[in-house]
């Protein structure tokens, strides 16, 4: 194995596209190495991409949004006041991945890559209408995150193509985001099913509303249907029931041991009504 | 496979070593460093016994490679104790009888440190979530809990 450490990610680019063999790119590597001692992934060149300048910054972008690293761990994002009181539903996403060591590398860049339906940080970057800047060999593209995701394990990136930064657009006045999963323990465990929901508020009427849903399907999706349930009411029993049938109708979960289709579908629902209503206190200014 | 010559600061200590790219930091601190207090226990970031920090923070030194500790500040439970004895930690594990067959230790004493400097103040819940990263199938954790407890109070100069 070659191990590379380009200082831009035009040449992280560049040594993917040349690279005859298996290749992995390396940011906290929580999964590349657990994937690599189990003999699932040999690769013959692995990109460090930590030496490229930049990569363990959360900064604000001109547009008022964030740009977060490729190597952001974690627990600097966690630490990170203000962009935990803009988009708290984002961060608690990522805090719910593992340990406080797993926190101490894991990425929101890597577990976007590694493609799990599952991927606890996921649906909060989708329901935010996050995207990814890519670098590949034609230049630089940037993509809504809920676009990366092809199947479990499986991206839409283009051989030669790296993420090189994630960006959360504006949050804006009157909005708020929260993310629930539902484990069979209290922590430390993969979600058997995920729910992320974000909304703006006119008043105390929902004027804007994504929700997305992980682990009840192949990738994790945005569900308009469920968006459309809520979006001009108060949030009340009636749009609550609503929002509960249309996020049911969108799952086409997995049947094993951690949890049936019944039950999976059934808590899809449970939890887009407590994230949904999570969102609308931290919009009217919650900040639990 | 060509080696790669690695430069880093463990415990303080300036070291080198020759390491294969495919190697964890774990396999070069026990392994060519001699440092084997870091143990083995998953090797997939699971168990938390080889637990050390990096630039301080806290990580799973089998899910870093032993190249990426580069310019980099690593420390180990070698570094623990100081020439005065043992740190409080080690020392209220020991009286709280906070182990048994020791394999854990380690790690958990790592992580203990790294939790009390982040929170010198933790509830017993702060100490059991901030731990469940290190598995531990001997004490069923109390004993590591009280011990961590009592020697977060001693730091903080209280009675426990």
């Amino acid at each position: 194995m070659r191990y590379h450490t380009p200082s831009s990610f035009e040449d992280a680019a560049r040594l993917a596209a040349q690279a005859q063999g298996l290749t992995r790119f390396l940011a906290g590597g929580t999964d590349v190495l657990v994937q690599m001692r189990a003999g699932m992934v040999q690769p013959d060149d692995l990109i460090d991409l930590k030496k490229i300048p930049g990569v363990g910054d959360i900064t604000r972008t001109d547009e008022g949004g964030w740009r977060i690293g490729v190597a952001v761990p974690g627990a600097a994002l966690s630490a990170h006041d203000a962009l935990r009181a803009e988009w708290p539903g984002v961060v608690e996403g990522m805090d719910l991945v593992g340990s406080v060591q797993i926190q101490g590398r894991a990425t929101l860049t890597g577990n976007l890559c590694n493609g799990s339906p599952a991927a606890d940080s996921v649906p909060g970057l989708v329901a935010a209408g996050a995207t990814v800047e890519i670098t590949g060999p034609e230049g630089t593209r940037t993509a809504p995150v809920a676009e990366i995701p092809a199947g479990p394990g499986k991206t839409s990136l283009q051989a030669g193509e790296v993420i090189s930064a994630i960006l959360l657009p504006p949050r804006g006045a009157h909005g708020g985001d929260a993310y629930l999963r539902f484990i069979p323990r209290t922590e430390m465990d993969i979600a058997v099913v995920g729910c992320a929901v974000n909304l703006r508020l006119s008043g105390d009427t929902v004027a804007e509303a994504q929700v997305a849903l992980g682990a009840v399907a192949p990738v994790i999706r945005l569900v308009p249907e469920a968006a459309e349930a809520i979006i001009g009411t108060t949030l009340d029993e009636a749009a609550l029931q609503a929002l509960d049938a249309a996020a049911r109708a969108a799952c086409s979960p997995i049947d094993d041991k951690r949890g049936t289709v019944a039950f999976r579908t059934e808590v899809a629902g449970v939890l887009a009504r407590r994230a949904a209503l999570i969102a609308y206190g931290r919009a009217k200014g919650d900040t639990a | 496979m060509s080696k790669i010559h690695v430069t880093t600061t463990v415990n303080g200590d300036p070291v080198e070593f020759l390491a294969d790219p495919r190697e964890t930091l774990l396999d070069c601190l026990r392994d060519h460093l001699g440092l084997t207090g870091s143990k083995e226990g998953c090797g997939t970031g699971d168990c938390g016994a080889c637990s050390v920090t990096l630039d301080d923070r806290l990580v799973c030194s089998c899910l870093v490679l032993g190249v990426e500790a580069e310019g980099r500040r690593v420390d180990t439970i070698e570094g623990m104790a100081d020439a005065d004895g043992l740190h409080p930690l080690q020392r209220k594990f020991i009286e709280h009888a906070a182990l048994q067959c020791g394999f854990c230790t380690p790690g958990l004493l790592v992580a203990a440190k790294a939790l009390l400097v982040q929170n010198p103040d933790p509830t017993e819940e702060e100490v059991r979530y901030g731990l469940a990263g290190n598995l531990c199938r001997c004490t069923g954790y109390d004993k590591i809990v009280r011990a961590v407890m009592d020697a977060a109070a001693e730091m903080r100069q209280e009675a426990a």
